[in-house]
This record gives C-alpha cells, structure tokens and sequence, in this order.
C-alpha cells in the first residue's frame, strides 16, 4: 500500500524502529520533537502538507508513550483547513490526543459547527465523528439540536445519519441534562422502521441509552424492537453484506435484545409471544459449528436471548432450558464458552429458581476452579460462593482450601474470605467451621485479615463444648516449624484461656505449653506481643499450686518488658507483675473471659464491596436465610451468673487499665459486673442466635438482647465493661443513630442545586440527584449502604402535599453491605405552592430501627426555569397585571442586610433571573422566571425589588404573575428567603456548618401591603 | 460500550490506542502497563476475556498484534470479539493480506478505519462493504487534493521558469 507521500513520516518511523534500546529511542524522539518545536514556532513558513506531517509525527510519538505537551493548537487548527486532507488529520489527531476536558476544544466548537451544519457531507462526517468521540459538555449545549435534526433529516444519506445517531448518544450519556430528548419516544420508534442497517443499529445503541434512563417513555419502541428481531431471525429484506458469517448482523440483534432488557416486562400477548418465539428459535437453534467466527458470533446472540430470557422471567420450562444449555456450556473445551457460562450461571442463580439443577454441576464447576485460565477460575469463584448452602457447603469450603495452597496470589484475598463467610454461614458443626478457619490461617494467613480471627476466638468463648477441642487443635498448630503470626495470636489466645483444660494430656502442661509459645515471642511483631503478655498471665492465674519456677520465668518477662517503649506492652507488663503478686486475687481478676454479647458478623464486609447488583444479593441472602444451619448457635442456655466475673485482660489495643484504684474497684465490683453482663445473653431464641451468623437475621432477636453495660455498672468500672466487650467493631456500640451533618442544612443546599447528599448517619447516605423539566422532576433517591452488614426493613413513604404527584419507585426492604440502590422518583407539579414533600423513611441495623423525615428539595424554584426579558417585553406585561391578587405590593422588614450584588446572586441563584437596566434606580432589582406547573403552564412571573440604601434591613417587593396563588405563594418565598439567609448562597459546597433558623417564624408580621403600581 | 481501543505489539510495543472515555495522559500510559503486562503474559488457548478493574477487556492475538478491547462489566462479550475480528477483516481487505508492518507505517490508516467501524465507543457500521466503500471515497478524497495541489504548483513551476 502507497503510504500516500508522507515520506518524512515513515522515514522517521524507521528510524524510531531501527533504534537498538529505549535510549536511543528517546534520542530520536527528543530531536524529532525538537525539530517539530522549531517548525511551529516559524508558523508561516509552514506548508499545509508539512503541518499534517509534524502533527502525524506528533500523535505517533505520543502514541509510543511520550509526552507531548505541545502542538495541541496546530493540530486543531487543522480543522478549520479548507481542504478536505488537512482538515482530516485535524479531527483525526485531535480525538486521538485530546480529551473532552481540553481547553483547546473549545476553539473548535465554531468551525465544528460549521462543518456539521454546512453542506459538505465529508465534513459533516468528520465533525460527527469527532464530536462523538470526544465531545463534552460545551459540545452538547451548542450542537444537540444541530445533530438531532441530522439524525431525523431525510436528505441525508445513511453515512451520515448513522454517524449522527452516536454523536448524538455520547452528547447524551455525558450530559443528558443539556440534551433535549423530550418527544423522542416518536422519533425513535419512527428510527426503527430504518431500512439501512448502518443507521438501525446507531439508532439502536442511542435506543439502550434511552430506554436505560427512563423506559417509561419508550413503550412505543417495544413492538418495534421485536419486529426487528424478528426480521433478522428470519432473514429477511437483509443485505448480503450484512450477514457476517451467514448471521443477520448479529450485533444489531444483540442491541436490540439488549434494549428489550430495559422494559420491565412485555405485556402484550401478541407481542410477547411473538418475542418468544424468536427467543426460543435462538435457544434451541443455536449449534456449536466449526467456524470460531460463526460460532462466536451466534453465540454472542445466544447469550443476550439467554439473558432477556432470564430478565422477563419466562415459564419454567423455558428456564430449565436455559440452566441446561449453560450446563452444557460449562464442559466445552472452548473456553470462551465455558467462561460465559460460568458467568451466566452464576446470573442465573441470582434471579430464578432454578438452583437444583445448577446444584448438578457441581463437580464441573469445582473441576473449572482448577482451570488453567484465571479468568475462568475467577468465575468459578463467584458461582461455587453463590451456589453454596448448608447442603454442599462442606464439600465447596474444602474444595476452596484445598485450591488456596496453589492459588494465584491475585485471588487467594478473596478465596480466604469468601471460605471463611461460607463456613460461618453453613457449618455442619463448630468443630469444622474451627478446622476451617485454622486452615485458612495456616495456609494463607497474609490473607486472612483480624476479623477472622477476631470470629474464631468469639465462638470458642461462648461455645463450652468447643474450647478444649480448639485449644487442642491450636496446640497441634504450635508443633509445625513456621507459622504465621496470626496464627500465634489466636493460637497464644485460645491457649491463654482454655489452656488449662488440656492440662492433663501429654504435652500441656502450662510449663509446655509457656515454652511453645514463648519461643515463638522472637518472631512477632509488637501487635502480637500484648497478647502473649496476657497469655502468659493467664497461664500463671491458671497453674494453681504455683510453680515458682513458671514464675519467676514469666516475672522475668515483665520486667523486661516494663521498659518497653512500646505503651501498651508496658503498660500489660507493669500491670500484670503488679496483678501477679496479688496471690489468690488474681484467680478473680484474670478469670475467663465472659461470653460475647450476640452480633452480627463483620466478616461479610469485604467481601460484599465488590458484589455490585442489590437484587442479586438480597436473592443469596433470603436463600441462605432459608437454609440456615442451626450449627453455629451459641450454646449459652444456662443463667449468666454462673459465669466467671470480667477479666480485664483485653485482646488488643484496648484503652485503659489505667490505676489500680480502678482494678481494685473492678475485683469488688465483679459480681455487680456480672449482673449487668447478664443482659447479654437471656435465653437464646434460636432465630436471634442465627442472627449473629447471618446480618440480616440479627435483627429478628428480641430488643432485650442489647447490651446496655453502662445502665448497670458504677461508673468505675465502664472501662472494663467496654473491655470486654471490646472486640465488637466500633459501630456496633453506637445505640442511638445520629444523622452526620445538619439535616436542614443538607435540604436547603439542595434547594439550590440538584445533586447532593439529604442525609447522612453512620449507617446509611441518602443523596439525591435531580432533573427538572418544566412542571416535572425526575429524582432519584440513591441509598447507600456504608456498613459491612445489610439494612433490612427499609421503607420509604412519601407524603407529597397536596400540590405534587409523586410517585416512587420500589424501594427494596434490604440494602446488601457496602452496596447503594437508587430509587427514581417522579415528580409532577400541580400548582404553585411552598410546601415541601415529605419523605418518611426508616431502616433497621442491628437491633435499632431508625426513623427520620425528611424534605424532600421540590420546591417551588425547582419548577422556575430561568428567563432573561427584555423591556419591550416586560412592561406591557408589567402593565395589564394590575393590583391584586395578580400582583401583590409589600414592604418586608427585618430583612437580613445584603450588599445587592449578593442579593442578585441570591435571586438568581433561585432561578429568578435578574434583569439589569430595566428599572433605573440602580437601587431597585428586577427579576423574571417562568413557573411551570400542571394547572397553570408556563407562566411568566415578574419581580421587583426596591431597597433602601439608608436601612437594608427594608425593602419593597413588588410580584406579579397571571395567577393569584402564584403570585402570593411567590410573595411568601421571596420573603422566607430575604429574611432568613444563613449563607450566601453562591458558596459553592454550602454543607457548611450554619445556623439555621425556621424561616417562617421570623417573617416580618407586617401586614400585606397590596397597591397598584 | 467500549472504554477503549489498544493495538499492543508482542513486544509490547503500542501501534494504536483510541480512547472513548477521558482519561489523561498519565492514566492512558497506566492502563497501558498495566494492560500489557496482564494480556501478553496470558498463554495461548486461554479465553479471550480478562478482568480488569471494573471492567472487561476483551482481546484477540493475530499474529504478533493484539487487538483489545475495554468494556464494561456486563456486555457482551462475544459481540466485542466479533467486532475486534470485523475490524481486523476490514483491515486486512484494504491493506490486501495485512501484516504489523502495515499497520506501523499507516498507523493514520488504522485510524481512519477505525473511526468508520466505531464511535462514541458503539459500532456504527457492521458491512464490510460499506466500510470498504467509504474509506476508498475518503482517499480518492485526498489524492484528488494532491493532484490539484501539484497541477497548481506545476503551473506555478511553469510560470516562474
């Protein structure tokens, strides 16, 4: 091929590639660049064809990952070229090395407009295509109708219409509040009838983005859709051309399917029989042949039939058809295949009923964990997790053990978690899910993080039977030659604790068991050290008579230590040599630790961050609910006062145990203590008990189950009782929910702009996000889950005044951790008035149900859509409203004093746009707007204010409409606003702190003062 | 839709890179360290899909090229690798039996070409024909240009002698 006479590019190419190193490269390119730097500077003695050459040159050495920082300009004013080649590589070089948030795009923004909208096609072809690959938001506000007429003209020739279509979708994607879509359900449908293949399938991916934001409006597209489907099943009236590979455009079907996901459902019957029809051709007719293309290509159909199958939720029949064929899948040896269907399946799983044949290929799916291909490992992952239940989970939590020892390192993060969370959820018996934890530690303890263990030590506490069994276990972990620390930790313990009920098997003796792990003291780092302090404590409590050799051993350790920079092992080792000299007391002060109040795992956190559908989760976790095992319940039947009194050895980072007139409160107080830990365990309901292995269930225990420690314990001892209790995660402490950031604050700033946050607490973030067209607004809620276990019982009702329709959507009971479910809600404006729409909402975490009401930002200046007038236009209007109630005359006083230029910011800020140069007293404002509401249209409001340079806190305010509601309810708002202004409102994050104050009760009472102009 | 084009070299080397979403300099010379190094490690006979982030990328070797392509977490991907090869047929009709080489020295080409197949990151186009049939229009576009431009210069030759 001719390389089109660019000589001095290809030579520079060669020269790039004959270079021996990275060295010499950069030599070449520095003196190329230098060279370029020269030629441009010398602007005029350039010749269009060297221009092109040195910006070429240019994008390829970006391209070869050098900086290029300068020419920028060169390359964009290439566009403006009035020949057809120059002007080429301008668009071209330009959507190669700038991106929609230079600043250098702008300049083009007028010759591409010309260019789209001149006669040229070719042009109209490369604007287009520039614009739709790098066009933002400027781009969007002065080309979309441009581009839209485009689109719809039937004087343009397919090239350039399908061009237009996506141009017009990324303009639309990036900025769909700029581009008007209003009516253009019509225009779609009528796209769809398209001839031209070219142009149907722009159309249809600008349709998906459509249908993605708001299918309400599409209906009408739906038929379409399955017609088009229907023609290209059929084959029918398509071009040989576009059959690839002997199917009809394979990816316009998928478009089209894909579209047809955004529908909630197919109602009518013809139609949806029709669609089945294609659906269930697609299912059965699709073979494996030997063509890859071929056979990727109709599988890529087959896949999207298989998913918008699953997403209208067909007969079961239909379904069974589809778990049989990904069944299939999962054995082939292609492993694109085997990979998507591994990825279906686990899709699958989520959404329908149909586990019990996916249970069937279990042994496939556990061979594809050992596949060597990661990608299809990862999804075998994913599936294996998500199919699991109490039926198989032994099976599937030793398969993943079994797989961490060879596991990629880039996974086994997530491997260890997801076989903890599985062996809590569904153990058989504790003494397995002991088994697997250690495991776990043993084999990739880098991966298994604190909570884990934290969980461990949990169990075996409040579990009796369990404690010899995992303090024999750990024993056996302490004899391998190399361990990991964590594995010291729980091992050091578990050891401390229960070590004594070994006491009699070879091996254990607190000597023994001292050495074993003093030994391994040398090895770990400072975070582990407190904890074998307390170990070695303990052992000492526990070796009744005294061995006074175990004794000055350890005596010896502390004192080391006492001088240890390190506070906390100071602090354990001065403490604990003074505790150890106390004799018999030290039985009562470093007694067993209490039985951990019931909770919720935090375990499920990690794992959650990166599930992302809340359908998804909420259909896993309902499952597992159903299918819980009652292994794990924490056997606590008997009374709590049998318990031992608190201990005050902490696990780690405990805060104080600061005197020991506090100690010694603490030995007195211990029956006291105990008494009020009792709270923690009354009888267990069993559903309250599964609730600490499964977050959602957690809720479903009886109130009383809170721990309230400090209600009954002297004050003196809240510090230990928050010992104790210490491992529970910080948020769960938390007993009252108290809302982050002034809720008020939050709603007035979103009186001003239309994305932000309403409300905040430390569980949940409500933001909002809003678009107003005329009298409607779309919200939608997005509500944020920021904790590591679910919210359940999640309602939201709205109580709209009587002025709004609102309608909102479903909003889930569940929100799975960590995830956020948007909510849309519509909003229709009926008539003017200031009240404000209500949402009532409440969730539950843990045993706290949570409850607050909050305003919802549609209020009135929401339906104000900016306009500026001119003075022919405002007086005659200004005219014929005369006197009340059209136009209303009032003085306001106790104005909050404002410089007028902040007072125009202000109104303009409500959308009341200030019209300058209208009144002549430079004293006086005048405003306009136009409201929108159902009842009343659009209708034009008028404003004036008159102010008084010698008392700001006055003014006169003058407000006219063609409705008298509107225009009263429009008096009052001006006024709330004037009179109580926390913050200038152009402060552009207005979270901050500010006082608020009920505007209403700090209106002026004077009286209304209406009077004619 | 389709985040990103890359044409990475066996080597390593970058022949083209088309990005539809923004991403800065620096970030485009990230991912592309990153991206290298996962896709050129991946032996033969493996998928032809890899987890990336929060994304897909979805990639194909022709001899020493390797055509990828980033998209997002649920489309699909068989439609994707179908496009990388519908390109790469284009390709290979215009350059007539395409090789890297080609595909170095019009890289603006590859460009072109490109640029009829997608936009805004979506397919516009899926006939060959009609692909082929434009970008010929386009060039004769250019040689037409040439062709004034050095009749014009050789009047002026012819003038001035």
């Amino acid at each position: 091929m001719a390389l089109l006479g660019m000589r001095g590019l290809s030579v520079f190419i060669s020269d790039v590639r004959n270079c021996q190193n990275k060295e010499q490269e950069r030599l070449r390119v520095d003196k190329e660049l230098g060279n370029i730097r020269t030629r441009f500077k010398n602007e005029k003695g350039l010749t269009p064809y060297e221009k092109k050459k040195y910006v070429w040159k240019m994008l390829y050495i970006y391209m070869l990952g050098f900086d290029v920082d300068f020419g920028h300009m060169e390359a964009v004013s290439l566009i403006s070229a009035p020949k057809y080649p120059e002007k080429q590589v301008g668009y071209i070089v330009t959507s190669c090395l700038l991106n929609e948030n230079h600043d250098f795009l702008r300049l083009a923004i007028n010759t591409v407009r010309n260019d789209i909208i001149g006669r040229n096609e070719t042009f109209q072809c490369l604007a287009l295509t520039m614009v739709g690959n790098i066009g933002g938001r400027e781009f969007a506000e002065s080309l979309s109708p441009d581009v839209q007429k485009l689109l719809l003209s039937s004087s343009c020739r397919p090239l350039v219409r399908k061009k237009a279509a996506l141009c017009l979708l990324r303009l639309y994607r990036k900025n769909p509040d700029v581009v008007n879509v209003d009516g253009w359900a019509d225009r779609m449908a009528q796209l769809l009838d398209e001839r031209d293949l070219g142009v149907l399938t722009s159309s249809m991916s600008l349709l998906v983005a459509l249908v993605s934001n708001h299918h309400e409006a599409y209906w009408s597209c739906l038929p379409k859709c399955v017609k088009i489907l229907e023609r290209l099943a059929r084959n029918q009236d398509i071009l040989q051309e576009y059959n690839y590979y002997g199917i009809p455009s394979p990816w316009l079907q998928v478009k089209t399917m894909r579209a047809l996901q955004y529908f909630p459902t197919v109602e009518d019957p013809n139609t949806r029989r029709s669609l089945f029809e294609v659906l269930q051709k697609i299912l059965m007719g699709t073979d494996v042949v030997k063509n890859v293309n071929k056979n990727n290509a109709s599988h890529a159909v087959l896949f999207e039939a298989l998913a918008l199958v699953m997403h209208l939720d067909a007969e079961k029949e239909m379904m069974s058809q589809c778990a049989a064929l990904l069944g299939k899948f999962i054995a082939v040896r292609e492993p694109n295949i085997r990979y998507l269907g591994l990825e279906n399946m686990t899709r699958m799983l989520m959404v329908t009923d149909v586990q019990d044949i996916i249970k069937r290929h279990q042994a496939q799916i556990i061979t594809s964990l050992k596949d060597p291909d990661i990608s299809i490992r990862r999804r075998a992952l994913d599936l294996l997790y998500g199919m699991c239940d109490i039926s198989n989970a032994k099976d599937i939590v030793e398969e993943l053990l079994q797989y961490l020892s060879t596991a990629d390192f880039a996974m086994r993060e997530e491997l260890s978690l997801k076989a903890a969370i599985l062996a809590e959820k569904f153990a058989p018996d504790l003494s397995w899910y002991v088994d697997v934890i250690l495991q776990l530690i043993d084999k990739a303890g880098d991966f298994v993080s604190d909570d884990i263990w934290f969980r461990v030590v949990q169990f075996v506490t409040n579990n009796e039977d369990l404690q010899p069994y995992a303090a024999a276990k750990v024993r056996e972990y302490l004899d391998k030659p190399a361990i990991h620390e964590t594995m010291v930790k729980v091992s050091a313990y578990l050891l401390g604790e229960f070590g004594h009920l070994l006491a009699r098997r070879p091996g254990c003796s607190p000597k023994e068991i001292f050495s074993i792990i003093h030994e391994k003291l040398p090895t770990v780092s400072t975070s582990t050290i407190p904890i074998l302090l307390s170990t070695y404590a303990k052992i000492l409590m526990h070796r009744q008579p005294r061995d006074l050799e175990l004794q000055n051993q350890i005596w010896a350790i502390f004192n080391k230590y006492e001088s240890c920079i390190d506070a906390e092992i100071q602090q354990r080792a001065v403490e604990y040599f003074a505790l150890s000299r106390k004799g018999e007391a030290l039985l009562d002060i470093l007694a067993e630790m209490p039985k951990f109040p019931e909770r919720q795992s935090s375990l499920i956190k990690k794992a959650e961050d990166t599930e992302v559908d809340t359908a998804e989760q909420s259909a896993i976790k309902l499952r597992a609910q159903q299918q819980m095992s009652n292994a794990l319940v924490v056997t606590d039947q008997r009374p709590a006062n049998g318990t031992p009194p608190v201990s005050q050895l902490s696990l780690v980072k405990m805060p104080s145990m600061n005197n020991n007139v506090e100690l010694s409160s603490a030995e007195e107080a211990s029956s006291q203590e105990n008494g009020a830990l009792s709270i923690v365990d009354p009888q267990p309901p069993s559903a309250d008990v599964q609730g600490d292995l499964l977050g959602p269930l957690a809720i479903e225990g009886p109130p009383g189950t809170t721990v309230h420690p400090e209600q009954n314990v002297s004050s003196g001892l809240e510090h230990i009782v928050d010992e104790a209790t210490a491992i529970v995660p910080v948020e769960e402490e938390t007993y009252s929910v108290q809302p982050i950031g002034n809720i008020s604050e939050r709603f007035r700033a979103l009186c001003f702009k239309d994305s932000g946050v309403l409300y905040e607490d430390p569980y949940i973030q409500i933001g909002i996000k809003a678009e107003w067209r005329a009298h409607q607004g779309k919200l939608v809620l997005f509500l944020g889950n920021k904790n590591t276990s679910p919210l359940v019982s999640v309602q939201a009702i709205i109580l709209p005044p009587s002025h709004l329709k609102m309608e909102l959507s479903l909003v889930p009971e569940t929100i799975p951790p960590r995830a956020q479910v948007q909510c849309p809600l519509e909003v229709m404006n009926l008539r003017p008035s200031r009240d404000a729409a209500v949402i009532d909402f409440s969730y539950k975490f843990g045993n706290n149900m949570v409850n607050v009401k909050l305003r919802l930002p549609a209020v009135l200046n929401k339906f104000f859509q900016p306009i500026s007038i001119s003075a022919e236009e405002f007086f005659p209007q200004w005219r014929s409203l005369s006197g009340p109630p059209l136009k209303l005359q009032e003085v306001v006083r106790g104005v909050r004093p404002l410089p007028l230029l902040e007072m125009e910011n202000l109104l303009n800020s409500y959308r009341l746009t200030i019209c300058p140069g209208l009144d002549p007293n430079p004293n006086n404002l005048v405003a306009s707007t136009t409201f929108y509401s159902e009842g009343t249209r659009a209708m034009l409001c008028l404003v004036r204010i008159e102010t008084d340079p010698a008392d700001r806190t006055q003014l006169r305010m003058t407000v006219a409409s063609g409705d008298p509601a509107l225009t009263y309810e429009l008096t009052e708002f001006i006024k709330e606003q004037l009179v109580s202004i926390p913050i200038a409102p152009h402060v552009p994050t207005p979270l901050v702190a500010q006082p608020t104050s009920s505007p209403a009760a700090l209106t002026d009472p004077g009286a209304m003062l209406a009077a004619l102009l | 839709m389709i985040q990103f084009v890359l044409l990475i070299s066996r080597q390593g080397k970058v022949r083209l890179t088309k990005w539809y979403s923004p991403y800065s300099q620096k970030e485009r010379t990230k991912v592309l360290r990153e991206l290298s190094g996962v896709i050129l490690s991946r032996v033969p006979k493996l998928c032809n899909f890899v987890e990336w982030r929060e994304y897909k990328v979805v990639y194909k070797r022709y001899a020493s090229l390797y055509f990828c392509m980033c998209i997002d977490q649920d489309d699909n991907e068989l439609e994707t690798l179908e496009i990388i090869h519908h390109y790469v047929e284009i390709l290979d009709r215009y350059f007539g039996s395409v090789c890297e080489l080609d595909l170095i020295f019009n890289f603006h080409k590859a460009y072109y070409i490109l640029d009829e197949l997608l936009i805004a990151g979506e397919l516009q186009e899926s006939s060959k024909k009609t692909v082929a049939r434009l970008i010929a229009a386009q060039d004769s576009l250019v040689e037409t240009a040439k062709e004034q431009a050095s009749s014009i210069s050789n009047i002026i030759a012819q003038a001035t002698k």
